[in-house]
């Protein structure tokens, strides 16, 4: 199954949960929507959901919970069908 | 005092080493990874690292900013606005390491800062506070019964919160009941204190505060600004003197803050939040900010006191050097405030790199940066670039030289939201100075209508 690549839209701080006390949005073999939030990134002190953009299944994060993301950058890898 | 460290970075901390520097004290700045090359880092005497780039492990890192001071041997540390200014638990830090906090005591932030306590404070001085509970309220039945008392529309709000975060509007019981747990459960996660306070909501209102500088024994005020104008509850646009409210209201208001100083024998700048109903004329205390605050050179530019300077004054244990009879106003002044943010783009922040950058100038005009050529906006701090403050005869000579200001502003490599704030200043609802704290926000929305019919084509 071919794979998708969910990229940061903006450079920041790549967030895998909502916040400290709350679960990670996705974890690997979940399936998702296009709308669904992956994670967020905050940049200048606001916070930016980052969307599956695809329907399909979560393979893995690609970064580390506040890690330091550029824009384009791999943050979460999705199997899709087809 | 003869050496103090800033506790902050950007325009505030250029700010504030200025005002130092004039006063003949020496600078140390603190820098994080990211700001080595940054503007305060630049003009200080003295740099002190004190960390990686994120603030949570740099400029909000109490103990280490107060090791900073240590190892630079500075007497005396500002806290500017933000990050830590308001944390009781900082003043005392670096009150016990034997150093100067410019600001109130701890004592007096924890006081003010907690919104039930100032409420109780007001009221005790006279002053009249928006209907609503008195202490934090922690479960929805006692919500409902507050509310019912009150009358909707109700404001809720953390009893422990600040800069406008988690604030809700009810209109009903229904609404009630449904938005407390979430806004209580996420003010329990943000600050370790889930009670919430309800208070009226007032549906066409102005945002006006007063400045007030206390020495401990004796307040006075610096007259008040205007700041309605709010975009997601982040000011956008200040003035002095706030327009279209009657003068004997706005006395009223500015004794109703000296009052409340003196009741706490206030110790600093600091500023009192009123809301104005436009309707009545009532005015209501709502909060105090225990810190100088971003907007504050409209206040010099129309009675030539510096605020700033003053702090450190007071700090260094002086009285009060003049009366509040000492205290005039001339003319108008209005703060913009430029953000790295696209306004067209629903206002997403664009750091990047500063390739050519011009600066308003000429009479009457200031411009409080950090910008330079070559200088970064990082992904990591607040988006606010500059503020371009004008001083006016009167307000509409004001306005005028507010546009030749920032026509002449040219910042290129990164978005700013200048070109929007040149929009504002030609609507004729901000030049008859008749809007409320909706109306920049209503404004907005039916602006970027016709830019989302041409998305969709």
């Amino acid at each position: 199954m071919p794979r998708h690549e969910v990229l940061a839209p903006i450079p920041g701080v790549f967030y895998r949960r909502p916040d400290p006390g709350s679960p990670e949005y996705v974890k690997p073999g979940q399936t998702v929507t296009a709308d669904d939030t992956v994670g967020l990134v905050e940049v200048m002190k606001s916070f930016h959901p980052v969307l599956a953009g695809v329907a399909g299944t979560v393979v893995d994060f690609a970064v580390e919970g506040e890690s330091v993301v550029d824009p384009g950058q791999p943050v979460v890898i999705l199997e899709v069908e087809g | 005092m003869k050496r103090l460290l800033i506790a902050n970075r950007g325009e505030i901390a250029v700010r504030i080493i200025r005002a130092a520097r004039d006063l003949g004290i020496e600078t140390v700045a603190v820098a994080s990874d990211a700001d080595r090359d940054a503007a305060h880092a630049r003009l200080a005497d003295t740099v002190i690292s004190v960390g990686p780039a994120p603030a949570a492990k740099s400029y909000l890192r109490a103990e280490g900013i107060v090791a900073a001071a240590r190892e630079a041997g500075a007497d005396a540390v500002h806290p500017g606005y933000g990050f830590l200014s308001e944390r009781a638990d900082f003043a005392a830090a670096v009150a016990a390491a034997g150093l100067t906090f410019v600001g109130p005591d701890a004592q007096v932030i924890d006081q003010m800062g907690d919104k039930v306590r100032a409420r109780q404070v007001a009221m005790a001085a006279g002053v009249p506070t928006v209907p609503g509970t008195a202490d934090g309220v922690s479960d929805v039945s006692a919500a409902v019964a507050a509310a019912a008392e009150i009358g909707y529309p109700v404001m809720l709000k953390a009893a422990a919160g600040g800069g406008g975060r988690g604030i809700r509007v009810v209109s009903d019981e229904a609404e009630l009941r449904a938005a407390f747990p979430t806004a209580s459960g996420e003010a329990a996660s943000a600050f370790g204190d889930g009670r919430m306070y309800l208070e009226r909501f007032i549906r066409s209102a102005r945002h006006v505060e007063v400045q007030v500088l206390g020495d401990g024994s004796h307040a006075i005020h610096v007259f008040e600004r205007e700041c309605s104008l709010q975009r997601r509850r982040q000011k956008v646009i200040e003035e002095a003197p706030a327009p279209g409210i009657d003068a004997d209201i706005r006395a009223a208001m500015t004794s109703a803050a000296v009052r409340l100083c003196q009741q706490v024998g206030y110790r600093s700048a600091g500023t009192c939040e009123f809301l104005v109903d436009d309707h009545t004329g009532e005015f209501f205390f709502i909060e105090m900010n225990t810190r100088i605050q971003v907007e504050h050179p409209v206040t010099e530019l129309i009675t030539g006191i510096d605020l700033v300077a003053e702090q450190l004054r007071i700090a260094a244990g002086e009285p009060l050097s003049f009366h509040q009879t000492d205290v005039t106003k001339r003319g108008h002044a209005i703060e913009f405030r430029i953000c790295a943010e696209d306004p067209d783009r629903g206002f997403l922040p664009g750091p990047g790199s500063i390739q050519h950058v011009e600066l308003p100038g000429g009479p009457w005009v200031r411009t409080d940066t950090w910008l330079a050529p070559g200088s970064a906006v990082s992904p990591f701090y607040d988006s606010l670039v500059a503020k371009v403050i004008v001083w006016g005869d009167d307000r509409p000579s004001a306005l005028r030289r507010a546009r030749r200001a920032l026509g002449e502003f040219v910042v290129e490599g990164v978005p700013t939201t200048t070109g929007l704030l040149t929009e504002i200043i030609d609507e004729p609802w901000f030049a008859s100075g008749e809007f409320d704290t909706g109306t920049l926000e209503d404004w907005l929305q039916q602006r970027t209508k016709p830019g989302e019919a041409g998305a969709t084509r």
